[in-house]
C-alpha cells in the first residue's frame, strides 16, 4: 500500500498497460513532451517514444477519427481531451464511429478505444471548461461510460477500460485529480459495470457519482450525526447502470435520492430515475428525488457557481425530507 | 484571377502554343464539339489538363481493369432497377461514370494488405476492393448474407477481410478513419519494429468533402507524420446541387496539397490508365515512407446524385460532354488499338459480368433476412 494522488494511479494504469501491451497508445493535445495538462501521462513519452504517446495538433475530431481508425486497424488506442468539454468538436467521431461502428459493420470491426479527460465544474472556469458531456453521450449507442471518484477506483478502472474491446468514455473530475490516498499494489482491475456501495445503510439510498460522492460523503457525517442511516452508491458505470446493486438497495430502504452533478434535463439523473420507476415502483415508499445543477450554462462568479451545482447542505435537506417521509 | 484565367495561364506555362482544344488532341481523348463555356469550367479544366505519365499494362492487366470497371458499372445498373422494383431502399448514390477512379487507384494497390475507405457512394469500391458482388448486394437488400449483415446498407458497407474500412455516410468523416488506419503501418513499422508493415490507405471522397475541416486537419497530420495515406478526391464537380465553384475559393484542389507540403496531383479521372500511373507513383511514395499525396481526379456522374435526386440543375451540354469520355469505353478503345485485347474479348468478358450480376441479384433475392432475435447483436464486441 502506497499514499497516490488520483492522477499518478491513472498514469500507473496507463504506464502498466503499456508495458503490457505494446498496441496500447495515447494521443492527444499535449500528452507527449508536455506530459497532459493534468500530468495524467508524465514521463510516457520519454519512457514509450512519440509514436506510442503521440502529441496531436489541436484537432479533436480528426485525431478521435484516426483513433477509431488505429483501433480498426489492430491498435488500442487511449484518447485525452485536455478538457472532455473540446470532445464536443469530435462529438461525430464519438457517436456515429466509436459507438455505432461495430453495429453498422455487421461486426467487422471492433473499436478497442479509451476516451478520458477531466470533466465536471472546476473553480470558477467558466462555461465552456465546466460541462458534464457524459449526459451529452448517455444516449449514444455503443460506448460503455463510467465515472472514476478515488485514487483506487481510477487505477482500477482505467486498466480495466483498456483491456475492454469496446469505447470506452473515461469521465474523470477536474477537483479530483489531487486526491489521495492508499491504493493495492501492482496489478489490479475494477469492473467496469459495477457500482461501488459506499456505505451501507438502511434509512436512504443515495445514487451519485464522480465529485459529488464526497459531497455526499460530507452529508453523510452530518445525516449520520442527526439518526439517518444512508446506503451511499458510486455508480461508477453510467452506462450501464448496474442496477443490481441499485434494486438491492432499494429493497431495503424504499427511498432513493439521486445526487448529480449534471444538469437536471435530459441528465444522468433524469435517466436513473426512471429506470428506478420502472425497475423498483413497487418497493418504493416515496417519490424518488433528484437532486441536479441548473439548467444553465455554468457562471464564472463563485458564488453563483457554488449555486449552480448541488452543496453538501442540500444532500443532508433532501435526506432528512426523504426520511421523515415529508417530501 | 478567375478559374478560366487560372487555366488559361497554366496551360500556357506548359505549352505557350497550344488552346485547349489541342492539349485534348494531342493528347488522344476525344475532342469537344461545340462552345467550350457551355460544358462549364469543370469540363474547361479537364481540357486544359497537362497530361500526366499514364501506366502501361499488360493484357491480364489490361483485362482486368476492364472486367472491375464492367462490374461496377453494370452492378450499379442493376441497382438502379432493383430500387424502382422496390428491392432496396433508403439513399442509393450510383457510381456510374467515377468508375476509373475506384479501379485506377484499388487496382494498383494490394488486395487484402492496404487499406481502403470510402463514403456514401460505396458500391464500386468494394467491388474493386474484393468484396464479393453478392455479398455487396445482399447487403443493398438489407439481407443476413449482406458484408455488413443487413446492418449498413448502402452507406455503410465494410469488409475487414477485404480492408474495406467502410462507407462513412457524412461528408469528411471517413478521411480520419482512414488516417488512423495508415497510422496504424508506421506504428507497427516503427514502434512495434516491424518491417514488414508497409501497407497503404487509400481515403476517397468527392470535392464537396474538400471545404470542410476534417480534410485539412488530417492533410496536417498526414503530412506532419509523414503517413502512407492517399487523398484520393473524386471531384464530381456536383456537391449533390452545389456546383464545385460556387463553393470553394480555389477549385483546383490538388494544388492545397502543397500548403501542407506533400505532394499533389491532378489527372483526368475519366481515364483509368492516368489514374493508375498517379495512383502508383503516390503508392510507392508511401510505401517508401515518403509520406501522402493528394491525387485530385476530374470526373463526373452520369447520373443523379443518388436515386433520389431529380438532377434539375446540371446542363445537358455538361452532361454530353461528359459522357463522351465514358471511361470503360475509352479503355476499350485503348486496349483494341494497342492490340491488347479484341471487340470480341471485351464483348464476352461483359457478358460474363452480365451472369454474375444476375447472379448476385438472384442469390440477395433468395437470402435469408437477419433474425429478429438478433436485433441487438454486433452492439458489444463480445456479441
Amino acid at each position: 500500500m502506497a499514499e497516490t494522488l488520483l492522477f499518478n494511479a491513472l498514469r500507473e494504469a496507463i504506464d502498466e498497460e503499456m508495458a503490457r501491451d505494446p498496441h496500447v497508445c495515447v494521443m492527444g493535445e499535449d500528452v507527449g513532451q508536455y506530459g497532459g495538462s493534468y500530468k495524467v501521462t508524465k514521463d510516457l513519452y520519454e519512457k514509450y517514444g512519440e509514436l506510442r504517446v503521440l502529441d496531436t495538433p489541436i484537432a479533436e475530431n480528426a485525431f478521435t477519427g484516426m483513433a477509431v481508425g488505429a483501433a480498426m486497424t489492430g491498435l488500442r488506442p487511449i484518447v485525452e481531451g485536455m478538457n472532455m468539454g473540446f470532445l464536443l468538436l469530435a462529438f461525430n467521431q464519438i457517436s456515429n464511429n466509436m459507438g455505432m461502428l461495430r453495429y453498422t459493420s455487421g461486426g467487422n470491426f471492433t473499436i478497442p478505444t479509451v476516451v478520458r479527460g477531466p470533466g465536471g465544474v472546476g473553480r470558477q472556469l467558466g462555461a465552456e471548461h465546466s460541462q458534464r458531456l457524459e449526459a451529452y453521450f448517455h444516449a449514444v449507442p455503443g460506448i460503455k461510460i463510467v465515472a472514476v471518484s478515488t485514487p483506487t477506483n481510477a487505477k482500477g478502472l482505467m486498466k480495466a477500460a483498456i483491456r475492454d474491446n469496446n469505447p470506452v468514455l473515461f469521465f474523470e473530475h477536474v477537483l479530483l485529480y489531487n486526491l489521495s490516498e492508499d491504493i493495492p499494489a501492482g496489478d489490479y482491475i475494477c469492473a467496469l459495470d459495477q457500482a461501488d456501495v459506499v456505505r451501507e445503510g438502511k434509512d436512504v439510498t443515495i445514487l451519485t457519482y464522480s465529485r459529488m460522492r464526497h459531497h455526499c460523503l460530507k452529508a453523510v457525517e452530518q445525516l449520520t450525526k442527526d439518526g439517518v442511516d444512508v446506503e451511499l452508491i458510486d455508480l461508477i458505470s453510467l452506462k450501464p447502470f448496474d442496477m443490481e446493486t441499485i434494486t438491492r438497495s432499494i429493497r431495503k430502504t424504499h427511498k432513493v435520492l439521486i445526487v448529480e452533478e449534471c444538469m437536471k434535463t435530459g441528465g444522468i439523473g433524469a435517466e436513473l430515475m426512471a429506470l428506478v420507476t420502472e425497475h423498483c415502483f413497487d418497493d418504493l415508499d416515496v417519490r424518488p428525488v433528484r437532486l441536479s445543477s441548473q439548467d444553465i450554462p455554468t457562471p464564472y462568479n463563485g458564488t453563483l457557481e457554488n449555486l449552480t451545482i448541488i452543496q453538501p447542505h442540500q444532500i443532508v435537506d433532501a435526506a432528512k425530507q426523504l426520511h421523515a417521509g415529508t417530501i | 484571377m478567375t478559374q478560366a484565367d487560372m487555366s488559361q495561364a497554366k496551360t500556357s506555362q506548359a505549352d505557350a502554343s497550344a488552346d485547349p482544344t489541342d492539349v485534348l488532341a494531342a493528347s488522344g481523348a476525344p475532342a469537344c464539339s461545340g462552345d467550350v463555356s457551355a460544358v462549364g469550367l469543370h469540363a474547361e479544366r479537364l481540357l486544359n489538363l497537362y497530361p500526366s505519365t499514364p501506366a502501361t499494362v499488360s493484357r491480364e492487366e489490361g483485362l482486368l481493369l476492364y472486367r472491375d470497371m464492367t462490374l461496377g458499372r453494370r452492378f450499379e445498373d442493376k441497382c438502379a432497377e432493383m430500387y424502382y422494383r422496390g428491392k432496396m431502399f433508403g439513399f442509393v448514390h450510383l457510381y456510374n461514370g467515377q468508375e476509373a477512379v475506384s479501379t485506377g487507384v484499388i487496382k494498383a494497390m494490394k488486395m487484402q494488405h492496404d487499406w481502403f475507405c470510402s463514403t456514401y457512394r460505396d458500391h464500386v469500391h468494394a467491388l474493386s476492393c474484393g468484396v464479393p458482388a453478392r455479398e455487396v448486394m445482399s447487403e443493398l437488400f438489407g439481407k443476413e448474407t449482406g458484408c455488413s449483415k443487413g446492418r449498413g446498407g448502402s452507406m455503410h458497407l465494410f469488409s475487414k477481410e477485404h480492408h474495406l474500412l467502410g462507407g462513412y455516410a457524412f461528408i469528411g468523416e471517413g478521411i480520419p478513419v482512414a488516417l488512423g488506419a495508415a497510422f496504424t503501418s508506421r506504428y507497427k513499422r516503427d514502434a512495434l519494429g516491424d518491417a514488414s508493415s508497409d501497407a497503404v490507405t487509400a481515403a476517397f471522397f468527392g470535392d464537396g468533402t474538400c471545404n470542410i475541416g476534417q480534410f485539412y486537419e488530417c492533410l496536417n497530420m498526414a503530412a506532419l507524420w509523414k503517413l502512407p495515406i492517399l487523398f484520393v478526391v473524386e471531384n464530381n464537380k456536383w456537391a449533390i446541387g452545389m456546383d464545385h465553384n460556387r463553393a470553394t475559393s480555389d477549385p483546383e484542389i490538388w494544388r492545397k496539397a502543397a500548403a501542407f507540403g506533400m505532394h499533389g496531383e491532378e489527372v483526368d479521372g475519366m481515364d483509368v490508365l492516368a489514374v493508375r500511373g498517379a495512383a502508383q507513383r503516390a503508392i510507392e511514395r508511401a510505401r517508401a515512407g515518403e509520406g501522402p499525396t493528394v491525387l485530385e481526379c476530374l470526373t463526373y456522374r452520369f447520373r443523379g446524385h443518388s436515386l433520389a435526386d431529380p438532377d434539375e440543375l446540371r446542363a445537358e451540354a455538361e452532361k454530353e460532354f461528359w459522357a463522351q469520355r465514358d471511361p470503360i469505353k475509352r479503355l476499350g478503345a485503348h486496349l483494341i488499338e494497342h492490340s491488347l485485347a479484341t471487340a470480341e474479348e471485351l464483348k464476352a468478358i461483359e457478358k460474363e459480368i452480365d451472369a454474375e450480376v444476375a447472379d448476385c441479384v438472384e442469390f440477395a433475392l433468395a437470402a435469408p433476412e437477419p433474425k429478429p432475435e438478433e436485433l441487438t447483436r454486433y452492439i458489444w464486441a463480445e456479441d
